[in-house]
């Protein structure tokens, strides 16, 4: 069986019987690389004889929308009606498919629209041009007397029309033009419109795929256990009793895990329970997280690479009336994907094909090349929709650890991370610890602001070569170029590795650290000088009227400065990050014993150019409680050298009941535009600590909240 | 041998009395829908009905639902309350990742079957057991209201 055909079979196995019911059908999405058309202008689109458009996505879909929006801005210039369009994900290819503000393929760090808003407007522009012009030549017309609308070429003089359908062979002939005018985007007509998602059918009957989903002739399933310490080996297994478990057909040790194989899950997950694997807890078998704090505070004292210095902080806050100190800490933090971590795999003696969810294909093909010894053309990665990113699907290690299994497994097999080994295996987001200073005048005006920053580095183990002059810009993030002036600003940063635990992105990446410190101490200055914080905060920003405005309007719509009831309190945030404007304010209920209720959340966003502002509003509701789940309990601690979180039990997140009513308002304007996915999770938690500072006078420097306030 | 009423067809499987329901539905029948989450009743991802009640497939044995009719959300869609919270669904768009919304629909239908006009508290009862990581909660607070027909407040 050849691939196509392999991928033909698989995919009549698993999707499209299940449409159905009457629903109307928007958004058909298909597995990677399956289209073959006549008519492929450039790597993002493909128009066949039927005139049926196909759109390969250079940025995976894990619930951010991009499944739209990109569609969107190419249909905006191919002029063609986007809710008929095929959407294909894109095979590996860091070149083709990269993400021009990132370097490689990489769907991450909300740069979707603001990376592919010229290159996808231009791929539809250019198809659009050929096919004009093709229909030019057909009728041996003059192409300016000629325009494109919906999926057609048109002859204006003469009424004369042709589908695109008709005109790809000819338009597959022409050269691909070099340069194309685009619209200007007060010319858009759909680029800016709410549109509905092309993705949400398959998502409300169960036919969606995920990696997870994948459904293989003869594919048997794995459940995976590493060893439960960092940096731990495996030891023993009692392969007997695993195989005792009926259905089970193989134990797959590795160095350092191990797997059980079975024909289904269940049988699996109780193989692995048989085999009772004994561990060797290896160098941190007494790590805890009291060491790692440790350990960044004693960092902390050291001076760090300088990534800022404007004027001469120490001086100034030596010399001011009076200063004011803080340290802020936050904790590791699990991703917790509603999918877990899954893998599915088949190695053969000709390749390695690979069926899973990733942020990140050429990497991740890359790491298996390496693995492997097999060659580009061999790794094949058939990307899926993700059952949640948030940065923990930028990492490959899931897929390296699932190839390893399947290289000791005949025919294709799922490996699965059971909730609990996906949150204590996961790579974390990592400890920070930050020491701030202020210096402040008579009148209570801060006059020199300095910033230590101390943590792992993910940028030196991910990308070292973005480092510059010792300077991690992620570590720095939103703390080096933090929205406020001040004459004398020193920020400094010094990395200190947890030792044997991985560290890796989390959703709002640098920003959402350096946003809840920063935002945090600029409260507790307006404190200290007995000022309104959004007075406070606006007198900072003369230079930025985008940052003035989003922050006033969140302020209007909250009530800001109206009276509430005791116990309640308002608390407001700025966050300029990812090319945007976002500011929020929190309303939160403190209560002795129910602890803190956050009830609203007004949410005031400058993006610059909207391109689906529905999925502006949803990425900022989806933010909002994102980051209010890691704020008021997301903590991963450490224990004998293990996670001692396992599920969502011990590793809390809101649920529906807790969510706050939340108001998103947009600022309209032409700017370029910003990203969107991460800024409402970074802007949330100094907004909600914050609120609570209002309600109950206590303020919380030390991330999660949890019972904070009962003991206060 | 066991057989159960799936959606509707009766299917006859060599499976263990105690195997989850969960893992019968996705591993032996292919019926991917439905989806594994926590594996401990934790987060409703795997939620299905069984005789029309809102039900944990992740820590429901087979045996349990032997005799009983099990809906998926595969057939959810052709239950007069499935199909109006799906069109719901749809119209405010509420999936984001949309892993963990079958889950939500299966309990927002059973929510709806039982109570056609529900209250907020009522909501937060029937739905409090369905995690969502993507925070699509105040969606799913509309669509359920919508497809019941209950006007919704501003904030």
């Amino acid at each position: 069986m050849n691939r196509r055909d392999f991928l033909t079979a698989t995919s009549a196995l698993g999707g499209g019987l299940l449409l159905g019911f009457g629903l109307p059908a928007r958004g058909e999405i298909r597995d990677t690389l399956t289209t073959n058309a006549p008519f492929a202008p450039n790597a993002f689109l493909r128009i066949d004889r039927t005139g049926k458009v196909t759109f390969v996505m250079p940025m995976i879909e894990m619930g951010q929308g991009t499944y739209t929006s990109l569609p969107m801005l190419i249909a905006e210039e191919l002029e063609v009606d986007v809710d008929k369009v095929a959407i294909e994900h894109s095979p590996p290819d860091d070149k083709v498919y990269v993400n021009p503000l990132i370097g490689i393929q990489m769907a991450g760090g909300s740069t979707a629209v603001r990376g592919m808003y010229v290159p996808l407007r231009r791929a539809g522009a250019t198809a659009r041009v050929m096919l004009v012009t093709a229909a030019a030549q057909r009728w041996k017309v003059d192409p300016s007397t000629c325009r494109a609308e919906n999926g057609a070429v048109v002859h204006a003089p003469t009424g004369r029309k042709l589908g695109y359908g008709a005109l790809v062979d000819a338009a597959a002939k022409l050269q691909v033009p070099e340069k194309v005018a685009l619209k200007e985007p007060g010319e858009f007509k759909l680029v800016g419109t709410p549109h509905r998602r092309l993705d949400t059918s398959g998502k409300v009957n169960g036919s969606a795929k995920f990696g997870i989903d994948t459904r293989l002739p003869g594919m048997k399933f794995a459940v995976v256990a590493a060893s439960p310490t960092f940096g731990g080996k495996l030891v023993s297994v009692d392969e007997a009793k695993a195989k005792a478990v009926r259905g089970v057909s193989q134990v797959v040790r590795l160095d350092d895990a191990v797997a059980v194989v079975a024909i289904h899950t269940w049988a699996a997950k109780q193989g692995l329970a048989a085999a009772a694997p004994q561990w060797d807890a290896g160098p941190n078998a007494k790590l805890s997280t009291a060491d790692i704090v440790e350990q960044l505070a004693r960092a902390s004292e050291n001076p760090g690479a300088v990534a800022r210095h404007d004027g001469d902080a120490a001086t100034a806050i030596a010399g001011a009336a009076r200063k004011v100190d803080a340290i802020y800490q936050q904790p590791f933090l699990a991703h917790a994907t509603m999918e877990p971590m899954n893998c599915t795999v088949q190695v053969t003696k000709e390749g390695c094909d690979i069926w899973t969810g990733t942020q990140v294909p050429g990497l991740t093909q890359a790491a298996v090349m390496k693995l492997t010894g097999l060659g580009r053309e061999q790794v094949r990665i058939h990307n899926h929709l993700l059952g949640g990113g948030f940065g923990r699907r930028l990492e490959y290690d899931g897929t390296v650890r699932a190839v390893q299994i399947a290289q000791q497994v005949r025919g294709p097999v799922q490996v699965i991370w059971t909730r609990e080994e996906d949150i204590q295996h996961d790579m974390y987001r990592p400890y920070y610890y930050d020491r701030l200073s202020a210096g402040v005048d008579a009148k209570g005006r801060a006059v020199a602001w300095s910033h230590r920053i101390t943590g792992s580095s993910i940028v030196a183990r991910y990308s070292p070569s973005w480092i510059k002059d010792g300077v991690d810009p992620d570590a720095v993030e939103s703390s080096a170029n933090l929205p406020y002036e001040f004459s004398d600003i020193h920020v400094d940063w010094v990395a200190q590795e947890p030792p044997g635990i991985s560290t890796t992105w989390w959703r709002g990446v640098g920003s959402t650290r350096g946003t809840f410190v920063v935002e945090s101490f600029i409260d507790e200055l307006a404190t200290s000088a007995k000022a309104d914080p959004l007075a406070y905060r606006i007198a900072l920003l003369e230079k930025n009227p985008r940052a003035r405005a989003v922050l006033q309007l969140a302020a209007e719509r909250s009530g800001w400065g109206k009276p509430l009831p005791s116990g309640q309190g308002r608390g407001i945030a700025l966050c300029t990050g990812f090319g945007s404007f976002i500011a929020q304010v929190v309303q939160v209920s403190v209560d002795k014993d129910s602890g803190v209720n956050p009830t609203h959340v007004w949410c005031a966003v400058d993006c610059g150019v909207q391109v689906n502002p529905d999925t502006i509003r949803a990425q900022m509701e989806s933010g909002i409680i994102f980051g209010l789940s890691a704020a008021l309990h997301g903590e991963i601690t450490i224990k004998d050298g293990r996670v001692e979180q396992t599920n969502f039990g011990d590793y809390r997140v809101l649920r529906i009941n807790e969510a706050p009513r939340i108001r998103v308002d947009l600022v309209k304007n032409l700017e370029a535009p910003g990203g969107i996915g991460e800024p409402g999770t970074s802007c949330v938690m100094p907004a909600l600590t914050n609120a609570i500072f209002a309600a109950a006078g206590k303020r919380i420097r030390k991330l999660p909240v949890g019972d904070q306030t009962r003991a206060a | 041998m066991i057989t159960l009423n799936v959606n509707g067809k009766p299917r006859n499987l060599d499976i263990a009395e105690d195997m989850p329901l969960l893992w019968t539905l996705r591993d032996v029948l292919s019926m991917t829908g439905t989806k594994f989450g926590c594996g401990a009743g934790l987060c409703g991802a795997c939620t299905v009905h069984i005789d029309g009640q809102q039900t944990r497939s992740c820590i429901t044995p087979v045996s349990a639902a032997v005799g009983k009719k099990i809906t998926t959300i595969e057939a959810v869609g052709a239950t007069p309350a499935g199909k109006k919270v799906q069109a719901a669904w749809l119209s405010l768009d509420v999936p984001q990742c949309g892993y963990c919304q079958s889950g939500q629909i299966m309990s927002a239908s059973a929510l709806l079957a039982a109570t056609p006009k529900p209250s907020d508290s009522d909501i937060d009862s029937a739905m409090a057991g369905n995690i969502c990581r993507c925070g699509t909660y105040p969606r799913i607070r509309a669509a359920i209201k919508k497809a019941a027909g209950v006007t919704d407040t501003e904030v």
